[in-house]
């Protein structure tokens, strides 16, 4: 009955975004204001529909309704409320069902907070998002319905995937759909503007807005999976190169192309053509990812659900390429530069330096990501594992963070290149202090120390940006050190976000380099009572035991003492969990954390009816925490550089009225 | 923190230099040549790290064929010959492999020649009268908000001196 409900609400969803589609075409070919205002209330009431779905999806999930086939194969009996809550997002179906909400709530937000503003593009960007989610509800009511009955009630259900009942898991599926739903805006946008020929300033900056929003989720989606692998999956690492991974960084790296970009357009007019291209490669790459990770194309150990919707999804996509290749070409005259370049050395080619750094690193990831599916096509399938990554990424990378120290240097037009140099001279030398440290104690190749001393350049750089402008403010203004830095901010809060974020960047870069190249591990067969040493760490081991969890948990758990010479610093207790119902095991971690390095320990392998015996792995992972903190350093930037600005608001507003006068006068 | 990591280093060439002493294979020379292998039945997941039966039976195997004083790579030929290319975590540089090779090299080859062209022309073309028409205001030469415009240029050239 219930089940009913939900899916006749989503069926009329369908129908009122085919009604939206309909109405807004209809309104903007015939101009006809109010077939688009029926079309906005269309889309506006889909919202609604597609969460009373969702509603009864999860009620049903927490009342272990498992004639639902849906709820009985993510759920059980013994799960905890929390975890039936957000099995919604625990398996194919229910992710697409929450995919639609995210969808609709994204277009509901954006349909009715610029109404008045982009009224021009209004039509055109509900027929472009409701086509979207047309798709989208499509394939959920007829392909993928997470309504659909089982023959027999089973008695229980086969619960949620172990690798998913994580605090991580919990929140990172979320972050990344509406980072990934979230990029949708700006393309439906950018296409609105290409259709109606409206390609003034009012797209780029409704368009930058969302995508930065987007954004925001998608790195915060990256971050906390990172942080999931490291704490469950059990290898020592964070990131493994998986296509999966790959899917979501791709659209990531896209949009952080355009953020940077989107500025030469909004402060000279240029490069119009690029960015709009950029804004339908960062969809394309949301759209392609959703299909590797839905379609189980290249199956891989995050594919949790798949099916065979793979079809649809590429026809969705060609059909989204050919539509946006088309109107760009169309409008190809309406995008040319305003303005001219005026010098090599420019703040102008310093962001196209880093567009282009940005898109080999895309398209290097992109052939490695795609690389296996063509080769099955052609014969043997290969493997493109985190070595080839690593080699083809990694120098592209140490430039594009040099890049990011020098680029705040420039100016637009033009910049002093002596000027410039004697800028940069001090930190330069600065820099070599970190790897005079190194091969005083001789740590570290030249590939590391370069690595380190672009990393330490690139963060005094950035940090004295920060002095200057604090410096100056307390010249001028006579504040003290702190009122001038908060105020400084405050009132640049897009470029001084920036540089928080570049920041972030720099502390990551120190951790990757950390546990790069100078992580260290070793495993083996321990007694009771015998020692390891690693680093400067002694663990001793104490044995294991055995005992039952919950659900229907069994748990393997050692117990072992981590020194510092003679010094006890912690008693940690790694162990695996087999879920006896699935029988799958889990390796869950556990570490000694500190700034400088993880001393991370897995109980790897143990004989059942052996308790004074267990192959132990151990991992010292060097400034990984750095990574953590530069994630949270990055985050916090964004949300500064995001945040809505209600003096920023004021001028756009005024700005449109003064142009529709000018419009009006002309 | 000098001392401590002179010892780890230390340390670590004791622990080298004992393995080999002693001839005899630990799992850390095992793990070496299987973090180079993927597993063959589990997809995309290295064979160092892989838990399932099939993947300690091939482990086991690495540490025989060690034992049996195989090279690290002979093993890998080995279980190419085997298993095939999927089993390698770096794809061989032979035959269609190659594009994965080439390809970023040449779009970064291309891409570079191509964005100095680029650079190039717009600045050779900046004594033109920009032919271009705002599309916002119909206004042929001059972008309209010039003035916002040199005013945010000036803050810029002030911030930066």
């Amino acid at each position: 009955m219930l089940a009913d409900i939900g899916y006749a609400s989503l069926v009329t969803a369908l129908i009122a975004s085919v009604f939206a589609a309909f109405a807004s075409w209809y309104g903007a070919r015939t101009g006809n204001h109010r077939w688009v205002e029926s079309a906005r209330n269309a889309i506006a009431i889909t919202f609604p529909l597609i969460l009373v779905a969702c509603l009864t999806m999860i009620v049903s999930l927490v009342r272990n309704d498992f004639s639902l086939e849906y709820v009985a194969s993510v759920t059980s009996l013994d799960m905890p409320t929390y975890l039936k809550v957000t099995a919604l997002w625990g398996g194919q179906k229910g992710s697409l069902l929450f995919w639609n909400l995210l969808l609709s709530l994204f277009t509901a937000a954006a349909m009715q907070r610029k109404w008045r503003e982009d009224r021009e593009l209004m039509p055109y960007a509900l027929l472009v998002a409701s086509f979207t989610q047309i798709f989208f509800l499509i394939i959920t009511i007829f392909f993928e319905n997470p309504f659909t009955r089982l023959p027999v009630v089973p008695l229980d259900g086969r619960g949620l995937n172990p690798l998913l009942r994580h605090p991580g898991m919990i929140i990172h599926p979320p972050m990344l759909y509406l980072g990934f739903v979230g990029f949708t805006i700006p393309y439906v946008f950018a296409m609105a503007a290409l259709m109606s020929g409206h390609l003034d300033d009012a797209w780029i900056r409704t368009t930058r807005r969302w995508t930065l929003v987007a954004w925001l989720f998608l790195s915060l989606g990256l971050i906390l999976g990172g942080r999931w692998a490291y704490d469950v999956l059990g290898w020592g690492g964070y990131w493994g190169w998986d296509p999966v991974e790959n899917a979501s960084l791709m659209p990531w790296l896209a949009g952080t192309a355009f953020l940077h970009s989107v500025m030469i357009q909004e402060k000279r007019g240029m490069f119009k053509l690029w960015n709009m291209v950029l804004i339908v490669i960062t969809f394309l790459l949301v759209i392609s990812g959703t299909f590797i990770v839905r379609s189980g194309v290249i199956s891989s150990v995050h594919s949790f659900a798949q099916s065979a919707i793979g079809p649809l999804f590429f026809g969705f996509l060609v059909i989204m390429l050919v539509f946006s290749v088309y109107w760009i070409i169309r409008r190809h005259d309406a995008l040319s530069a305003e303005n001219r370049l005026n010098s090599f050395l420019s703040r102008e080619s310093a962001f196209l330096a880093n567009n282009f750094l940005i898109i080999a690193i895309l398209a290097a990831v992109f052939i490695g990501t795609y690389f296996p599916i063509m080769s099955e096509m052609f014969g043997d399938k290969v493997v493109v594992g985190p070595p080839y990554y690593e080699k083809v990424t990694g120098p592209l990378f140490a430039l594009l963070v040099l890049l990011m120290g020098i680029a705040p240097l420039t100016m637009w037009f033009r910049t002093n290149g002596m000027k410039m140099l004697r800028a940069m001279a001090w930190p330069a030398v600065g820099a070599l202090i970190p790897i005079v440290i190194m091969i005083v104690v001789g740590l570290g190749s030249p590939g590391t120390w370069l690595g380190l001393w672009i990393a330490t350049f690139a963060g005094i750089l950035t940090v004295r940006e920060y002095l200057k402008g604090t410096w100056a403010r307390m010249r001028s203004k006579h504040e003290n050190p702190f009122r001038a830095l908060y105020s400084l901010v405050a009132r640049n809060r897009r470029r001084y976000g920036g540089y928080l974020i570049h920041l972030g960047v720099v502390a990551m870069a120190f951790g990757i380099i950390g546990i790069e190249f100078f992580q260290q591990e070793t495993q083996l067969l321990m007694q009771t009572g015998q020692t390891v040493d690693l680093g400067r760490y002694t663990l001793l081991f104490n044995g294991v035991d055995r005992f039952a969890g919950r659900d229907d948990l069994i748990i393997t758990e050692a117990t072992m003492d981590v020194y510092i010479g003679d010094r006890l610093v912690k008693t940690i207790n790694p162990r695996t969990e087999l879920y006896t119902r699935t029988g799958q095991p889990m390796t869950i971690p556990d570490l000694r954390s500190t700034p400088l390095e993880d001393f991370y320990v897995l109980l790897v392998a143990w004989e059942p009816q052996l308790a004074d015996q267990a192959t132990v792995r151990i991992y010292l992972n060097p400034l990984v925490n750095w990574v953590w903190a530069g994630g949270i350093i990055f985050i916090f930037g964004t949300l500064i550089a995001a945040w809505p600005d209600r003096a920023d608001e004021k001028a756009i507003a005024a700005s449109r009225a003064r142009q529709r006068v000018a419009v009006a006068t002309d | 923190m000098r001392f401590s990591a002179f010892i780890l280093i230390l340390l670590l060439y004791l622990l080298v230099g004992t393995a080999s002493a002693q001839g005899e294979v630990t799992a850390d020379d095992v793990n070496a040549i299987a973090k180079q292998l993927f597993c063959p039945v589990c997809e995309n997941e290295p064979l160092d790290q892989c838990g399932t039966k099939a993947c300690q039976d091939w482990r086991a195997e690495i540490r025989l064929q060690l034992e049996q004083g195989a090279t690290e790579q002979e093993i890998k030929d080995n279980f190419q010959r085997r298993y095939g290319d999927r089993v390698l975590a770096e794809p061989p540089r032979e035959g269609i492999n190659w594009i994965l090779w080439l390809l970023p090299v040449a779009l970064v080859l291309f891409g570079g020649i191509w964005f100095a062209r680029y650079l190039r022309q717009l600045q050779a073309g900046k004594s033109d009268p920009a032919p271009v028409v705002s599309s916002a205001s119909g206004n042929p030469t001059a972008p309209p908000p010039q003035d916002d415009y040199v005013a945010r240029i000036e803050d810029e050239l002030r911030d930066n001196e």
